[in-house]
């Protein structure tokens, strides 16, 4: 009996031991998250000794309204959005033709083609900045929001999470949607596309992610602000502001840009977690 | 219709690839030959950004990893504060590197950053962290584990939901302590999950290099410059077209290694799945 209490009372104190260290770093992983928050909140020019704390004794808005002042964030969301729903889109199409085609139609020369697209998988499109601009440039595209686009309307990655969800459709269904006098296209639209769902929106939420947050390519592509992404403007919103230490107001852009991301992700966490979980296991 | 597919894909196909063998056609100027190549191999900057890419590699990819999976041992329990904790860990990953780096700008500031500010309270010196060739790639580095550490400890998370609760209860039986029990049972299970992740974060560390756009730029005297940031520098600061091509070719040929020698493991994952 006493020693059935004393068990649970060492156990109690190994789980407050646990949740106070795991707590103490998740801390410090959140750390420059909440002073970012905090210090876009603080009224412009207050710097000093507080500036590195959490506390925030006046809130005020004032650097949000001069962030926004100061850069066309309205145009680069605008951008932005274009871009990332425009890749998404073309995405969606490709990779669902180019699985099935790898999933279920015989052709020489797949399997040989399917390991070039594994290829890709480990060649991410940032390493290939200079062949891709000179492409672009070629095609007349500097400075638009297709130029940044177009690379991605294939995606390796998303045709073979794809292709793995397609092998899993029973042939059966198949069979009975071919007797129902579907064609191809039907087919795959009525029976493979449901049924890989969750392999859908697994691979559009990592896409949106990715393009989202994507910098260095938009940057080349672009040297105004006509199609310039939020990446890209805080970039140079950034290196103006810190040439004159303007903490507070960093702090706000990077609010305004970091958000939308950030309450979707609240929103929809288990959501967020599962899918990148899901393209590690697939991948 | 089927044909619409064979069609319609293999013009995708090529595109894509076109866009790889691109990078040949750039140096065809005026044909030099291997002169870039000859340039770059005698090239001090080079030697040196190579030696910082590796740094980087040999920095970042082992601590991020190991720290992944402690925190995925930490937070693989049932209890109410796992969401928050893995939420803490994990978001670090949805952040755009650019403006994480906004914010680690700041960690950094000398004087009054929140790295000094804090370190002072423990008694530390004063350090310009971004300026100080010692302490420059280090400090981008830190950005690195702190951004992808929470990614990929879901890899291991999902790994360890794998492993059948039966081996643990054998081994308690048996009476074998928490370190064993972790050598011999999880560690080598996770062994497919760690070769992953170690190729996911090799091939990461030579592409991210966002950060050191704003925080450094290459600098300060080259010593946080590497290979895809001196590939931007070579192509979009200094217009040597060749040049940077042969860096990507180089940088080409660096990934196809790390893919190369994976491609053999992750192949047999897949047949698993199948």
């Amino acid at each position: 009996m006493r020693s059935s209490v004393t068990r649970r009372a060492g156990r109690g104190l190994r789980t407050a031991a646990w949740a106070l260290s795991v707590g103490a770093l998740a801390f410090v992983w959140l750390f420059p998250l909440l002073w970012a928050v905090a210090t876009s909140f603080r009224p412009p020019g207050s710097l000093g000794s507080q500036i590195a704390s959490l506390w925030v004794q006046h809130p005020s808005l004032a650097n949000f309204r001069e962030a926004w002042s100061e850069a066309p964030f309205v145009r680069l969301y605008y951008n932005t959005a274009v871009v990332v729903f425009g890749i998404l889109g073309a995405q969606l199409v490709t990779i669902t033709l180019g699985a099935y085609a790898f999933a279920r139609l015989e052709f020489p020369g797949r399997d040989l083609l399917f390991r070039l697209f594994l290829l890709q998988l480990m060649v991410a499109p940032s390493s290939l900045i200079l062949p891709n601009f000179v492409t672009i440039k070629t095609l007349g595209l500097l400075n638009t929001r297709l130029g940044i686009m177009i690379p991605y309307f294939a995606s390796a990655f998303g045709t073979f999470l794809l292709r793995q969800a397609f092998r899993g459709v029973p042939r059966d269904l198949e069979d009975a949607a071919a007797i129902d006098g579907c064609g191809t296209f039907q087919t795959l639209w009525h029976v493979f596309v449901p049924l890989a769902r969750p392999t859908l929106i697994a691979f559009s939420i990592v896409s949106v992610v990715y393009h989202y947050n994507e910098f260095l390519w938009p940057l080349i592509i672009t040297d105004t602000d006509r199609a310039r992404t939020v990446t890209v403007g805080l970039a140079s919103f950034t290196q103006s502001a810190e040439s004159a230490a303007q903490w507070n107001l960093i702090a706000a852009g990077t609010v305004i840009v970091i958000l939308p991301l950030l309450v979707l992700f609240i929103l929809f966490q288990r959501r967020f977690v599962e899918s990148f979980m899901y393209s590690g296991l697939k991948g | 219709m089927f044909l619409a597919v064979f069609t319609y894909y293999p013009i995708l196909t090529s595109a894509e690839l076109s866009l790889y063998r691109a990078t040949a056609t750039v140096r065809s100027h005026t044909f030099i030959g291997a002169g870039n190549y000859l340039t770059l191999a005698a090239d001090p900057v080079f030697h040196q950004v190579l030696r910082n890419s590796l740094e980087f590699l040999a920095g970042t990819v082992p601590v991020t990893v190991a720290l992944a999976l402690v925190l995925a041992l930490a937070v693989n329990r049932p209890h109410l504060l796992v969401t928050p904790f893995r939420t803490a860990f994990f978001y670090p990953a949805l952040l755009p590197l650019i403006g994480a780096a906004a914010i680690w700008l700041f960690v950094y500031t000398p004087g009054y950053g929140l790295m000094d500010v804090y370190l002072r309270k423990l008694g530390g010196g004063s350090v310009n962290w971004l300026q100080d060739p010692t302490w420059a790639l280090p400090a981008v580095m830190l950005v690195s584990v702190w951004k992808n550490a929470g990614y990929y400890m879901l890899f291991y998370l999902a790994g360890l939901q794998t492993i059948s609760a039966e081996l643990y209860e054998a081994a308690r039986i048996e009476g074998a302590g928490a370190w064993h029990t972790f050598r011999s049972i999880t560690f080598p299970l996770l062994g497919p999950t760690t070769l992953f992740v170690l190729v996911i974060a090799s091939i990461n560390a030579f592409q991210s290099v966002d950060q050191i756009w704003i925080m450094t730029a290459g600098g300060p005297d080259n010593t946080t410059n590497v290979l895809l940031f001196y590939i931007y520098q070579m192509a979009f600061m200094f217009f040597d077209l060749g040049k940077a091509a042969a860096l990507t070719v180089f940088l080409l040929a660096v990934l196809m290694g790390i893919a190369a020698l994976s491609f053999g493991l992750l192949e047999r994952r897949i047949h698993y799945e199948v």
